[in-house]
């Protein structure tokens, strides 16, 4: 059984009288342990793809299946949970709660676990995923006090509290330059190889793409090219537009 | 999501802009401490009110002299039918509601024990009655004086704390003899703590006699200055003065005998013996108004007044006197409570004001939230937890204002004030409630959020 499968999915914008369709017909699978990039120019629909892969976000139309689920129909509730068991997030401009400690951002998504932990616990657990990030000695620091690295570490830290198998990230190092970037990014490979945890990050630098494992390319809300297993390409610019044509839409 | 950690949330939350949550709460914390001034204030004043109405005695009821419109013009014919001792026995006799009845002659004089002097408040000349009708029975010390004494006239007295207090200096007075106008009284007894009445007069200063010793040997002789109440009460000072002159001072018994005979000899209305005022019990609070029925007819036909003409006397009841009292109190109370509440309202208004700008600023926050796995109920419960802990800070703050401006009432204003855990538990209550009504709307708002629009907000 696939991780993630999607089939078909659409999704289109009202705006007063006209439609705007964002996706048309995305479909592809993820498997376990997978660390993908997810590549298109902007506005070419990654954010809302990757909103409705986390479930933040529903789809016009189309399937969704996690681990044998259709989620696609969820109620809000109901995706809330899925969100605060099995994803965890990363956003371009980190989202880090002002005027509060490294630890306690950290440990903020365990207040709405089911299984209510007490705060010992929660802190503690909360300071073992900042060492696991490389922020064991930086945990009362306010993200006003952290640089955009440490912060962005500090957002991964929090996304991976609650041990979700799958931790999506849109533009993580868009916000960082190269150097911090590369901090970031290591940390995910190596979240990726040692804890097995599948990655889904949205990018449009091929300098970061290279980093995954597995590259999506996205053009105007179709997939272009999405067949990339197992290779880290060596293409270094974008897609070309007339080679990948015509594998649209592929699904392994 | 536990109870205990939306607190904590929410406190974190409120920490993160102390400054602002002080301001926010502002109003709540005035509205609270006026609340809570109020009624402590209110409550003490109707203790103070209720205390001093058991202290005048249960179901008093008040007879003087004079016409009913003793606004000075009507000061005519019938004010020279005053209150007599015969009217006082007529009462006990022929009014069914009434408990007991006593007579009140009143004098002002300088008291000397020793090489003390003082002149008390209150000398008051009367019967054993005047204890039961006060609930004045219980003496501190010694006894009370008998019927025999008021025939007789004979010279005992009974003596307030104060006066005891201020002549005898921890020595009992019991036995000893004490100087009154330069006649000799021996205490008898001395009365129980009273404290102050209504109007804040001090009434363990007072001395008790029989009325006769009073009205024969001590204002007889010496009305024209000292007694005080005679004289503005009724225009009946020459015929007492003419009495005075019949019965000098010394000679005792004199008065059943020949107020019979001239009684009988003058069926014109002039009243030898007049006294200042009749105090009367009736024999439970429902029968008041009856009772004042009865002694209103038996008082028109005892002083022969017709339909129509102005009555002689004033019959007043204490309670009526109390009630108002208690009953402006209560209204001033209900007034300030009014203005209170309207504060509340205005305290609430500005929480909801600040959390409708807190939510919208932290419109990201909540996305956030939402993305890691708030649910809806949860990001209602966090901004109600927050707004109602705002309230309740407020609230605390308040009631220690509020206890703290009451007390300082009572310092500096000798106010008598009350605390009232029924007023704190209001109070919490009514802080707690601002915080859920006003703070809902936001709450709701912000629960309502969708993730992705909360989360690109900017
Ligand atoms: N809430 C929205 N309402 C209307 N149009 C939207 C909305 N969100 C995104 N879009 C449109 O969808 C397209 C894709 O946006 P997005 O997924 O953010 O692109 P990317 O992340 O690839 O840059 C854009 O053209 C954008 O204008
Ligand atoms: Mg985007």
């Amino acid at each position: 059984m696939e991780l993630i499968e999607i089939r078909n999915i659409t999704k289109s914008y009202n705006l007063g009288d006209i439609t705007v369709p964002v996706l048309n017909g995305v479909s592809f699978q993820v498997s376990h342990k997978e660390l993908i990039a997810l590549m298109g120019a902007s506005g070419s629909g990654k954010s809302t793809l990757m909103n409705i892969l986390g479930c933040l976000d529903q789809p016009t139309s189309g399937e969704y299946w996690i681990e044998g689920e259709e989620v696609s129909r969820f109620s809000a509730d109901q995706r809330a949970v899925l969100r605060n068991q099995k994803f965890g997030f990363v956003f371009q401009n980190f989202n880090l709660l002002p005027r509060t400690s490294a630890l306690e951002n950290v440990a903020m998504p365990l207040t709405y676990t089911q299984d209510h932990l007490s705060d010992r616990i929660a802190r503690k657990r909360a300071a073992k995923m900042l060492d696991r990030v490389g922020l064991g000695d930086r945990m009362g620091h306010e993200p006003s006090q952290l640089s955009g690295g440490q912060q962005q570490r500090v957002a991964i830290a929090r996304a991976l509290i609650n041990r979700p198998p799958i931790l999506f990230a849109d533009e993580p190092t868009g916000n960082l330059d190269s150097k911090t970037s590369d901090e970031v990014l290591k940390v995910f490979q190596q979240l990726n190889e040692e804890d097995g945890v599948t990655i889904i990050m949205v990018t449009h630098d091929a300098y970061v793409a290279r980093h995954a494992r597995r590259i999506i390319r996205i053009r105007d809300g179709v997939i272009v090219d999405g067949d990339d297993t197992e290779r880290q390409s060596p293409k270094a610019t974008q897609e070309d537009p007339g080679a990948s044509a015509a594998e649209t839409g592929g699904a392994r | 999501m536990k109870a205990y950690r939306s607190i904590l949330t929410a406190l974190k939350a409120l920490r993160r802009n102390p400054m602002r949550a002080m301001l926010t709460t502002l109003g709540i914390v005035i509205g609270i401490a006026a609340v809570i001034a109020m009624m402590e204030i209110g409550a003490g004043s109707a203790e103070a009110i209720k205390k001093s109405i058991s202290s005048m005695g249960a179901n008093v009821i008040l007879i003087l002299p004079g016409t009913a419109s003793s606004g000075g013009v009507s000061f005519g014919a019938g004010s020279v039918m005053t209150l007599t001792p015969k009217d006082c026995e007529a009462i006990a006799r022929e009014c069914p509601a009434i408990r007991n009845v006593a007579p009140i002659v009143r004098a002002r004089a300088q008291i000397v024990y020793g090489g003390r002097n003082w002149v008390p408040s209150s000398i008051s000349g009367t019967t054993p009655a005047f204890l039961a009708i006060r609930d004045w029975t219980d003496l501190a010390e010694g006894e009370s004086f008998s019927e025999r004494d008021i025939l007789n006239a004979n010279k005992v007295c009974l003596l307030g704390q104060t006066i005891v207090r201020e002549l005898f200096q921890g020595e009992s007075p019991i036995g000893k003899a004490i100087r009154l106008k330069n006649i000799s009284f021996k205490v008898i007894g001395v009365l129980s703590r009273k404290g102050a009445n209504m109007v804040g007069m001090d009434q363990d200063d007072t001395i008790l006699a029989p009325w006769t010793t009073i009205k024969y040997r001590v204002s007889g002789s010496t009305l024209g200055n000292v007694n005080q109440s005679s004289t503005s009460s009724s225009t009946s000072g020459t015929t007492v003065n003419t009495l005075s002159n019949l019965y000098p001072g010394d000679e005792s018994g004199l008065y059943p005998a020949t107020s019979d005979v001239q009684q009988a000899d003058n069926p014109m209305p002039v009243r030898f013996e007049t006294v200042d005022q009749i105090l009367a019990a009736a024999n439970s609070t429902e029968e008041i108004p009856m009772a004042i029925n009865q002694i209103t007819e038996l008082l028109h036909e005892r002083h022969h007044i017709r339909p129509g003409e102005d009555d002689d006397f004033n019959v007043r009841d204490m309670t009526e006197m109390s009630k108002t009292i208690s009953d402006t109190t209560a209204l001033m109370t209900k007034l300030l409570l009014c203005v209170a509440m309207i504060s509340l309202v205005v305290g609430g208004v500005g929480i909801m004001n600040i959390m409708l700008v807190s939510v919208t600023e932290r419109t990201r926050e909540i996305g956030l939230r939402m993305a890691v796995g708030a649910r809806g109920r949860d990001i209602l419960r966090q901004f109600l937890v927050e707004s109602v802990a705002l309230c309740l800070v407020g609230g605390a703050l308040g009631i220690l204002l509020g206890h703290g401006g009451s007390m300082l009432v009572r310092m500096l204003l000798h106010w008598p004030i009350k605390t009232s855990p029924m007023a704190i538990a209001a109070a919490v209550l009514v802080s707690g409630s601002v915080g859920i009504t006003f703070g809902f709307y936001p709450a709701w708002k912000a629960s309502r959020l969708n993730p992705i629009e909360a989360l690109r907000y900017e």
